[in-house]
């Protein structure tokens, strides 16, 4: 059950000449610079002037490294912690170059000036919360989830007999040196 | 620093989940109801299947609000939802949806009381500072096969809704504990947002407990879970509180952990080992908007749909009486002392089998506070039995009440009826007092003469009485009451040997 829908702007292909134009108009309005769209039959794509957002050249400057602050360092235990915490394998060298680079790239963020602005966590934050009556829509579906279910017993869904610890990090080494990674 | 010389005591503060009353889950359509067949009420979100999304269910909303306000607290405006990730089988999604950062509703006060005293007769109040009120998602049941070495997972329980209550530590023994939980259960059942039934789960409660001297810090907490009942409560935290201090005296350290309580032993004892700190890594719930609710219809946006909005005002409005409004009211009507008002709301039916009895007898309510008090409470509570498994019914108390307030059976005839009546199903005052022949003698012929007999062979002592010497006279009742066999109209005979005693000049 979706608590919204989501209507973005569509991005199909081979729209009527006539809603290219008008649009175009629109966005005249608003940025000058925008060129005639092809009329000669070509495909069109979302990334072309019907979605006026996204810019035709990109916009953003290399940050010098001395702006940012110091790089992060993740140490082994972190990255084990981190294992653990989300049971998601990264510690090949590549793994964590991608991590430290991903690190870097978001602490762009701390040039931005944020004073008096209030944090926000979703771009869904000014949305009304759709509140649901109490009544019963669902639920019979004990058969088709059962079914999902490699090992069940008398209507129960089968589980070790509690967490499985994670092996130690020399363990974890050892098996995943045979692995693909 | 000078060593303190104060005793170590005990510093308690409660987390308690209660499950919310409704017809649907928190974020679902799935039916909640108790024991369903395994697995029979889970929707596709509910087993965390790709692609579902919550959808909050506003009776939640609106049950957390009416809690909120019944505990004096203040509610938020505006809340957030959270996840709090973690792995165990019943959590198919890894994550619990909860209100970490800006609960529903916080600050509030419960007051609550026991009978304390020497004779545990008076009324102790005190308060307890709820921190906050947040909705959250339950998790499903897991049932530990140890002879297969395999967990079952029942996952109609996961994401039915939860309101969590968070209390300060400012209680400080088990007794305390026990009865502010207890004032929670009956505030719960009065507004009807949670039935409180703390055997079936519906109810939880886990208990942090910690020892230090007074004006000292706090010392290191445990966790005690596993407590499935009032009673066991205030053993449990008792027994830590103890254990605690032992661990002190001998000069040892508190280790912060999870304890269990084994009801068979009456001790806690640590649950699983946890590696480390866990990391519930929150972060906001991407799926849900802020949760808004209005103060009143005046603050509403216009045009808005009312089954889409939650107004505080509203609520208010629409709160029942609660308990502590229902002992004052019961002191108010009946003028009953405050510690039996409030036995009486405490004890599960009392009052309502007061109240029917006070209907259908003319005697004060005193007197039949004492009966239900003494008596009928007395009865129960040595065979462990509820108001409702009582086999006196209040029709057949009020008709014993009344047999007695017309001189039909003496107060003392009458509770010898009650423990028959008690004993035998069914069967009436009146029936009992004929069988048993307990039926006070009030014919006035007859009494006079057996008085005039009693008189007559008994000089010495008229004389005795005749001089001021009052106290003979409950001698020759005695010889009256022999007579008769103990079924004389007390207070009769009383009067007519006064008559019949009364010297010189009258």
């Amino acid at each position: 059950m979706s608590a919204f829908r989501l209507t973005g702007l569509c991005s199909c292909r081979g729209v009527s000449l006539k809603v290219i134009e008008s649009s175009c108009n629109l966005s005249r309005n608003r940025r000058g610079c925008l060129q005639r769209p092809l009329l000669n039959g070509t495909r069109l794509f979302s990334s072309h002037s019907l979605n006026s957002k996204v810019p035709r050249v990109p916009t953003w400057e290399q940050i010098p490294e001395e702006q940012l602050p110091p790089p992060a360092v993740v140490p082994a235990d972190l990255v084990d912690k981190l294992e653990r915490l989300a049971l998601v394998d990264f510690r090949t060298k590549e793994g964590l170059a991608c991590l430290e680079k991903a690190i870097r790239f978001a602490d762009q963020l701390h040039l931005v000036d944020t004073s008096g602005v209030e944090p926000m966590d979703s771009v869904l934050e000014d949305r009304a919360l759709y509140l649901r009556n109490d009544t019963e829509t669902e639920g019979d579906s004990a058969e088709e989830l059962l079914k999902l279910a490699k090992n069940t017993v008398e209507e129960y869904f089968v589980a070790p007999p509690g967490n499985i610890p994670l092996p130690k990090r020399e363990e974890r080494t050892a098996m995943l040196k045979h692995s693909e990674f | 620093a000078p060593v303190s010389s104060e005793k170590l005591v005990g510093v308690v503060g409660l987390e308690i989940h209660a499950q919310i009353s409704s017809n649907s889950k928190l974020f679902s359509g799935s039916p909640v109801c108790f024991s369903a067949p395994p697995n029979s009420q889970v929707s596709f979100f509910d087993a965390s299947l790709p692609g579902t999304l919550p959808v909050l269910n506003r009776r939640c909303v609106e049950a957390a609000v009416m809690t909120g306000l019944a505990l004096n607290c203040t509610i938020n405006k505006k809340s957030l939802f959270d996840r709090k990730h973690y792995f165990y089988a019943d959590l198919p999604a890894g994550y619990q949806i909860t209100q970490q950062r800006r609960p529903v509703a916080v600050d509030g006060v419960l007051t609550y009381s026991f009978l304390g005293g020497k004779k545990r007769s008076q009324v102790v109040r005190k308060h307890v500072q709820i921190k906050q009120i947040q909705l959250e998602q339950d998790s499903g049941k897991s049932l530990h096969d140890d002879v297969h070495s395999q967990t079952l997972i029942d996952l109609n329980r996961a994401g039915v809704g939860l309101m969590e209550l968070v209390m300060e530590p400012d209680m400080s023994c088990g007794e305390e504990a026990a009865a502010a939980v207890r004032e929670l259960q009956l505030i719960l059942q009065a507004l009807g947002t949670c039935q409180g039934n703390m055997s079936e789960g519906q109810l939880r409660v886990d208990a942090n407990v910690s020892v230090h001297r007074p004006g000292e810090p706090l010392g290191v907490r445990t966790e005690v879970k596993n407590i499935n009942s009032i009673r066991y409560l205030a053993r449990a935290i008792d027994y830590e509180i103890q254990r605690q201090i032992g661990v002190m005296q001998r000069g040892g350290t508190v280790h912060n952990e999870t304890r269990a309580y084994d009801s068979k032993s009456g001790e806690t004892i640590p649950m699983r080992d946890k590696e480390g700190l866990q990391d519930y890594r929150f972060m906001p719930e991407p799926n849900l908007p802020p949760l808004i609710v209005f103060e009143d219809n005046a603050t509403l946006p216009p045009g808005v749909d009312s089954s889409q909005v939650v107004v505080v005002q509203k609520i208010k409005e629409g709160l029942p009486e609660l308990p502590s409004v229902k002992r004052e009211h019961l002191v108010q009507a009946y003028g009953i002392l405050p510690e039996h008002s409030f036995t009486l709301v405490n004890e599960e039916g009392l009052m309502e089998y007061f109240e029917e009895v006070m209907k259908a007898t003319r005697k004060e309510p005193r007197k039949v506070i004492g009966w239900v008090m003494n008596e009928l409470l007395g009865q129960l509570k040595q065979q462990d039995m509820s108001v409702s498994q009582s086999p006196i019914s209040p029709a057949a108390l009020a008709e014993l009440l009344e047999l007695q307030e017309t001189g039909r059976v003496s107060s003392s005839g009458a509770k010898q009826v009650f423990q028959v009546m008690w004993g035998s199903s069914g069967k009436t005052a009146e029936q009992v007092i004929q069988e048993q022949d307990l039926g006070l003698v009030s014919d006035a012929t007859q009494l006079h003469n057996i008085c005039q007999k009693v008189v007559d062979s008994h000089p010495t002592e008229v004389h005795a009485i005749r001089n001021g010497n009052a106290k003979v006279l409950n001698k020759l009742m005695g010889l009256v009451q022999r007579e008769l066999r103990g079924k004389a109209d007390p207070v009769l005979v009383m009067e007519i040997l006064k008559q019949k005693t009364r010297g010189g000049g009258c």
